[in-house]
């Protein structure tokens, strides 16, 4: 895990970000897709810090990853309604298109994916954990990259797999990329996936084997990267080559 | 901040609990514990664990987890704040203070500004002496009167809680005194240098 690069002591300044699309995921899942102008590019896996200010000058942070691959020129943000967060809540019912919010970054510079890295790589995603992964597997496909690539996605329902159609048009482009999607809670009549929580033996059928030194980026949320990241050791992957990103149950 | 644009419909929460002025800028109140770590959760036994002061290579002194053990016990009381803005508050911890570690170790003073801490997994931070001296720094074994879990840490972590959470590294192993203060792991990766809350020192350059 070292990917030491040296500190550039220049300040990520707040920049306004313009709503352009509100695009509705799931029930639960929007993604706002936003222009920021000035906007100094990004590396796929990275985040961003979002902040509002309400009239009487309260302000309010949260962090979100980037969906959207750096060859776009918008920023995508894929974002969970937490019930009783404070962020997400006002984004999902308030937010309307022309609006503006303050963002800065790009942020993260370890949790990251690039075609330049080379070798296979496996991405391990659950629920909205798919984000920054999207932005990978985005980056991806705009860069013609053709090292074999695997997405497993745990989702608990049909409904409530974020990017399906675009992810399944993606595999059938691509012979190159394999996407297996388990589903833990609701399984449609004649589901052939997979149809339980991500656990060893899965991760052995679907994985690329050890030897072949892929890189492997983990992101969801806590129990569920833990245990993922756990079974890969078990399973002989090098600990180094394992990026987790784990989402809280506080991202409101 | 004149200049921030307005989010109609946006509010400031109703304050119930009169914590403002435990939360520094831009950080929430959470009650459970979040955990965030770059890579797979390391499991150290016990009986493999030491814990090491170090210095331009030399070992200042060493000690196996029962040694550790044995070393003057404090229990620190303490809110904790992470860059990725929740705050935790009145967390307890137990643990060996880093003055009692430099006096266990027979130093009367720290041999230099600024330390390296390195962890199982490969994770390092920097810290300056002077935000670990004073009772302000402490390797903690025990959380909430419990053997910290390895998620959160355990067996040891370093704790520094006036600064951003992730200078309380976790898994920690070894303490090196270098000369000039040189970015660790997240500081290499766009994260502040020192990581003061109160200032908001989240990202490279703030």
């Amino acid at each position: 895990m070292i990917d030491a690069r040296p500190a550039s002591g220049r300040r990520l300044e707040w920049q306004v970000a313009v709503v352009c699309d509100i695009a509705v995921e799931t029930p639960r899942v929007k993604t706002f897709v936003v222009r920021v102008d000035g906007w100094q590019g990004h590396s796929p896996g990275q985040h961003v810090d979002i902040r509002l200010t309400s009239e009487d000058g309260y302000q309010a942070q949260r962090s979100y990853s980037i969906a959207s691959p750096p060859e776009d020129e918008l920023i995508a943000l894929t974002v969970v309604c937490v019930d009783d967060g404070e962020v997400s809540p006002y984004l999902h019912r308030d937010l309307r298109r022309g609006d503006k919010f303050e963002l800065r970054g790009p942020i993260g510079g370890y949790f990251v994916w690039t075609t330049a890295a080379g070798g296979p790589v496996q991405l391990i995603g659950g629920g909205s954990g798919v984000a920054p992964l999207m932005a990978m597997l985005r980056h991806r496909e705009r860069r013609d990259h053709h090292e074999r690539a695997m997405l497993l996605y745990s989702s608990r329902s049909v409904e409530e797999i974020i990017y399906r159609e675009e992810l399944a048009a993606m595999a059938g482009r691509d012979p190159d990329l394999r996407i297996i999607i388990t589903l833990t809670s609701q399984q449609p009549e004649r589901w052939a996936g997979y149809g339980r929580r991500i656990d060893k033996a899965m991760l052995a059928d679907v994985c690329f084997p050890p030897e072949t030194n892929p890189r492997s980026y983990v992101c969801g949320p806590t129990p569920f990267v833990e245990s993922a990241a756990q079974f890969l050791v078990e399973l002989g992957h090098d600990p180094l080559s394992i990026k987790t990103e784990r989402f809280g149950p506080t991202g409101g | 901040m004149n200049d921030s644009p307005i989010s109609r419909g946006f509010r400031s929460p109703r304050q119930t609990d009169n914590l403002g002025n435990r939360i520094p800028p831009g950080q929430y109140l959470t009650r459970d514990f979040p955990v965030l770590s770059a890579g797979p959760t390391p499991h150290r036994s016990l009986d493999q664990w030491s814990f090491t002061l170090g210095y331009d290579g030399t070992l200042l002194d060493s000690w196996t987890w029962s040694q550790f053990q044995d070393l003057p016990q404090t229990n620190i009381t303490a809110d904790i704040h992470c860059v990725t803005k929740w705050s935790k508050i009145d967390t307890m911890w137990q643990g060996v203070t880093f003055d009692d570690l430099l006096r266990a170790a027979g130093l009367r003073a720290p041999p230099a500004p600024y330390l390296m801490a390195h962890c199982d997994g490969g994770y390092t931070t920097n810290l300056a002496v002077d935000d670990l001296v004073g009772g302000k720094g402490a390797v903690v074994t025990r959380y909430a009167g419990a053997p910290i879990e390895p998620v959160h840490g355990g067996p040891a972590r370093l704790f520094v809680p006036h600064l951003y959470f992730w200078k309380s590294a976790k898994w920690v192993r070894r303490l090196s005194f270098m000369e000039t203060n040189k970015p660790g792991f997240w500081e290499s990766n766009g994260y502040h240098i020192r990581g003061d809350p109160w200032k908001e020192e989240r990202y490279d350059g703030d």
